[in-house]
């Protein structure tokens, strides 16, 4: 266990596997030469782009962009973390508002102040020194079946706390906090509406009306909603995204005039992603260029139908966005120092209220 | 050779044929795995022992050891009860379609969990077959997010190991000596209790200690069918890594689960020692069709492995054409690809390209490595030769987000700086299908009589002679079978090649799981469609496989 074999066995293997590793062992560069150089962009599992939009980066630049998917926002955080001095690429997309405290605890990124920070709404700037530049916002919402609401006689509800209602008894599915990004977004609404001290009696009341936990987004939206294509689910209210409905519409065999689930508008918690330029780059200079593309028009319009969220800057959305997608006026939003501070007591204390 | 060489020349090529297995697992799983381990046991130049006590004593500890532990047990009892009866099928019965069985028995052991838990979610929910049948007897039955669930999925992606395993060594019983039983006076089941059951038990030990640690280690039948209430020690030890990045505890859960593994690979070891003798194979000669009552068991266990094998299978194919317009083949086509253009979406012609090249390079990677350690073992003797067998094993016992994590923090320094090299995949679905590869060439090398490699030898011939011309050409079939084995299990493999899977080049899996992970008719559509490709062509391979070899070929 001790860490002295890995030289020995470095070297035993570096003789077999010379041939095969070629490209990946270039010399460091000296000195920052955006021009052909090529930086890597690292990203969760969600991350999409548009290929010609990445080419378009390309082109004007003469920088080349390899993606690398790392799980999902909580396994790339941490990955980043494990590897920090030596990281695995030199621009990190996809940080949001939960994880953000530790990776500025951990000083994971170098601070830059995008020009193009300056068509993007304050609100969304988290960290005041700048060491993430916000990207993008997904709304983490309640969608409802509207076909399987209407037929059991029900309204779709309005708030956070109609769910708790007898009448909605066994109709949700959450995701687990611990385990999925929105199943902690949810849980992070209900302290935002009911208060630090008060979440937890909603909670419970949720629990008496049988409220069904997914381990994730998967298995929730797929596994246990009625109003997912093709699912064997059978509740008809879900945690998922403001863009879920115009993603069953845009996904459809045939889309159909009007999408089949809707969202509850007075349920949302707002997610913020960000970029960050990771400290021990060799090319700085290009991974600042990289973060100033994807707040330009030509990256942030390309958002909505690659990746189901809502630019931050002011460009126009795709038309089923704005006849099936939520904007919520309002959505909940916590303070990034408060989350980072009760997150895992919060997750905790949810998961003995509900699950033990 | 080992009839005329010297010892010392002996040991130098044991030596050889072991260096490269151990350089292979060296750095591709056991460097990674101690460097996690140390990162999380480490603290300021320190071991951190307490924390090891800590941890192994806390509650909640003690109830996920406890869980995994009893389901890993009812599991295993499960399946060697529903999967007997289909080893006598393999082991004693000619029947048309006799192979086509033998190949979809194996299929969902290397399909994806992915995609087969999604498949389950559907049977074992209240629209399933099985709720429907409660709802005839007036009972409401919801499976889903049941320790039942997950008991009833793991008998399903097991039974082909103990149906295999036992199926080869019940070829290899002798059918003359039940049958003089019967001369004797003893009844059928007599008959089989005293003489065909005893000649059984080793290979039964070996395929139960197996499925237990498959069961034991199980991940993503847990995560999808358990639900959140529910958690293996190997769920835990993911979720503590990826979400909460507390490697501490995770290292002490991975040390807990290896003890686990350790003990189960002794029990297996046992077994095969025990083995040794039954493996004179007696061969397909022994089969017949089946005759009077045979025939009823012989139908009854098709059509109870056509259940518990074809409805999860027939689901999933159903849901690949099961469009909004009726049946039809529309999500195939649009796999065809007018949804492209972004990086996200893989071309799935171009995801079975990626699939099979890096199936060929790890199949191939895979037979290289596992028979130099074949040779290496063979020619092991004693207590050694098991310890080093079981060795080999440990990578199926080690959660994948160890191996990947570890690779992170093992593999990042000029000049192996191998994390995001395309080498790494093939490599890791390698360090998974080596231990396949060796428990079908181990058995058939020790199979072959020194009597005729002494022969040879008399005959004149020189020692690299004498392998070629008696080693090599009886370890060409099993050879080639471990090969399509390698392939098909590659072809499935998705925990470690999700870690790693370049951007660029994704695998068939690793496409279902981008399809699955967005809203949508066309993307569920689409996934099914992919699975139900993959589905045919790890069929179409196992079909190959046991045409070329024999039904031993994926048994343990």
């Amino acid at each position: 266990m001790n860490p002295s074999p890995r030289p020995l066995v470095a070297a035993v293997v570096a003789a077999l596997l010379v041939a095969a590793c070629g490209d990946d062992t270039d010399a460091p560069e000296s000195a920052p030469d955006p021009e052909g150089t090529t930086i890597t962009l690292v990203t969760h599992d969600s991350f999409d782009v548009s290929d010609e939009v990445l080419a378009a980066f390309t082109e004007d630049t003469g920088i080349e962009v390899e993606l690398l998917p790392s799980g999902d926002a909580g396994s790339m955080v941490n990955q980043a973390i494990l590897t920090k001095g030596s990281p695995q690429g030199d621009v990190l997309f996809g940080i949001d508002s939960t994880f953000l405290s530790r990776a500025l605890d951990e000083e994971l990124f170098v601070p830059y102040e995008s020009p193009a920070l300056a068509d993007v709404d304050e609100s969304f700037v988290l960290d005041p020194e700048h060491h993430v530049t916000p990207i993008d916002t997904g709304d983490v919402c309640l969608n409802y079946d509207k076909a399987a609401l209407a037929a059991a006689g029900l309204e779709p509800p309005q708030a956070l706390a109609d769910l708790a209602d007898p009448a909605y008894a066994g109709t949700l599915v959450v995701e687990n906090p611990a385990t999925s990004s929105p199943g902690l977004a949810y849980l992070l609404a209900t302290v935002a509406e009911f208060g630090e001290d008060g979440w937890q009696d909603h909670w419970r009341a949720l629990r008496d009306n049988d409220v069904e936990v997914a381990a994730g987004w998967e298995e929730a939206y797929y596994g246990s909603f009625s109003g997912a294509a093709g699912s064997p689910g059978d509740r008809p209210i879900v945690v998922s995204y403001a863009s879920s409905p115009p993603a069953e519409v845009i996904f459809a065999e045939e889309p159909p005039a009007e999408a089949p689930t809707g969202v509850v508008e007075g349920s949302c918690y707002r997610q913020i992603e960000f970029a960050g330029i990771l400290a021990g780059t060799e090319h700085e200079d290009a991974a600042r260029q990289l973060v100033d593309f994807l707040l330009s028009p030509t990256f942030q319009e390309d958002l909505p139908l690659t990746m189901f969220v809502y630019p931050v800057t002011d460009v126009e959305l795709p038309p089923e966005f704005v006849a099936h997608g939520a904007q919520p006026a309002d959505p909940y939003l916590l303070d990034a120092a408060t989350v980072a501070a009760n997150r895992d007591a919060w997750i905790a204390e949810w998961t003995d209220i509900v699950l033990r | 050779m080992s009839a005329t060489a010297r010892p010392a020349t002996r040991r130098v090529v044991t030596g050889a044929a072991f260096a490269v297995p151990v350089a292979f697992l060296g750095v591709f799983f056991a460097v990674p795995v101690a460097a996690l381990l140390t990162t999380g046991l480490r603290s300021g130049g320190r071991w951190e022992l307490g924390t090891v006590a800590e941890v192994l004593t806390s509650p909640g500890t003690r109830s996920v050891a406890w869980f995994t532990l009893w389901q890993a047990v009812a599991s295993t009892v499960a399946t060697v009860l529903a999967a007997l009866p289909a080893a006598w099928l393999i082991g004693r019965v000619r029947f048309p379609g006799r192979a086509i069985f033998v190949a979809a028995l194996i299929v969902p052991f290397v399909l994806p969990t992915v995609v087969v838990g999604t498949a389950f979610l559907a049977v074992l929910g209240p629209d399933g077959p099985l709720a429907v049948v409660a709802r005839l007897v007036g009972a409401d039955l919801d499976l889903r997010r049941t320790a039942t669930a997950i008991v009833v999925a793991h008998v399903f992606f097991n039974y082909a190991v103990v149906a295999r395993t036992v199926g080869a060594a019940w070829m290899a019983v002798d059918p003359s000596a039940e049958a003089a039983a019967r001369t004797l006076g003893a009844d059928r089941w007599t008959a089989f209790r005293t003489v065909t059951l005893p000649l059984l038990r080793p290979a039964l030990a070996g395929a139960a200690s197996i499925v237990f640690l498959f069961t034991f280690t199980s991940f993503g039948v847990v995560k999808i069918l358990g639900g959140p209430r529910i958690a293996t020690i190997e769920v835990e030890i993911h979720r503590l890594t990826t979400q909460l990045l507390d490697l501490r505890t995770a290292s002490v859960l991975s040390l807990l689960q290896l003890a686990a593994v350790v003990a189960a690979l002794a029990l297996h070891r046992r077994a095969a020692a025990r083995r040794g003798s039954t493996r004179a194979r007696v061969g397909r000669s022994v089969l017949r069709p089946p005759a009077g009552g045979e025939r009823w068991l012989a139908l009854a266990t098709v059509a109870g492995a056509g259940l518990l094998v074809g409805v999860p299978i027939a689901t999933l194919v159903w849901r690949s054409v099961d469009t909004a317009g009726g049946p039809g083949l529309a999500y195939y086509r649009a796999l065809g690809g007018t949804g492209g253009g972004t990086f996200r979406f893989v071309p799935p012609v171009e995801a079975v390209r990626n699939s099979l090249l890096f199936g060929a390079a790890a199949a191939t990677t895979a037979l290289v490595v596992g028979g130099l350690a074949s040779i290496g073992l063979h020619r092991l003797g004693g207590r050694l030769r098991g310890v080093a067998d079981s060795s080999l094993m440990l990578p199926l016992g080690v959660s994948a987000v160890t191996v990947g994590f570890g690779f992170l923090i093992a593999l990042d320094e000029p000049p192996l700086d191998l994390r995001t090299s395309p080498v790494l995949i093939p490599a890791a679905q390698a360090v998974i299908a080596v231990p396949f590869v060796v428990r079908t060439l181990l058995p058939a090398l020790d199979a072959i009589p020194e009597r005729l490699r002494e022969a040879a030898a008399a005959l004149g011939a020189s020692p690299r002679r004498v392998w070629w011309e008696v080693d090599a050409r009886l370890l060409r079939r099993p050879a080639l079978g471990a090969l399509g084995f390698a392939y098909a299990i590659s072809l499935g493999e998705f925990g470690a090649t999700v870690f790693i899977a370049r951007a660029d080049a994704p695998t068939v899996p690793v496409a279902i799981f981008r399809s699955l992970s967005q809203p949508g008719a066309l993307n569920v559509g689409q996934a099914m469609a992919l699975s139900t490709i993959l589905l045919a062509l790890t069929a179409g391979v196992m079909l190959l496989v046991d045409r070329i070899g024999d039904a031993r070929v994926g048994g343990f």
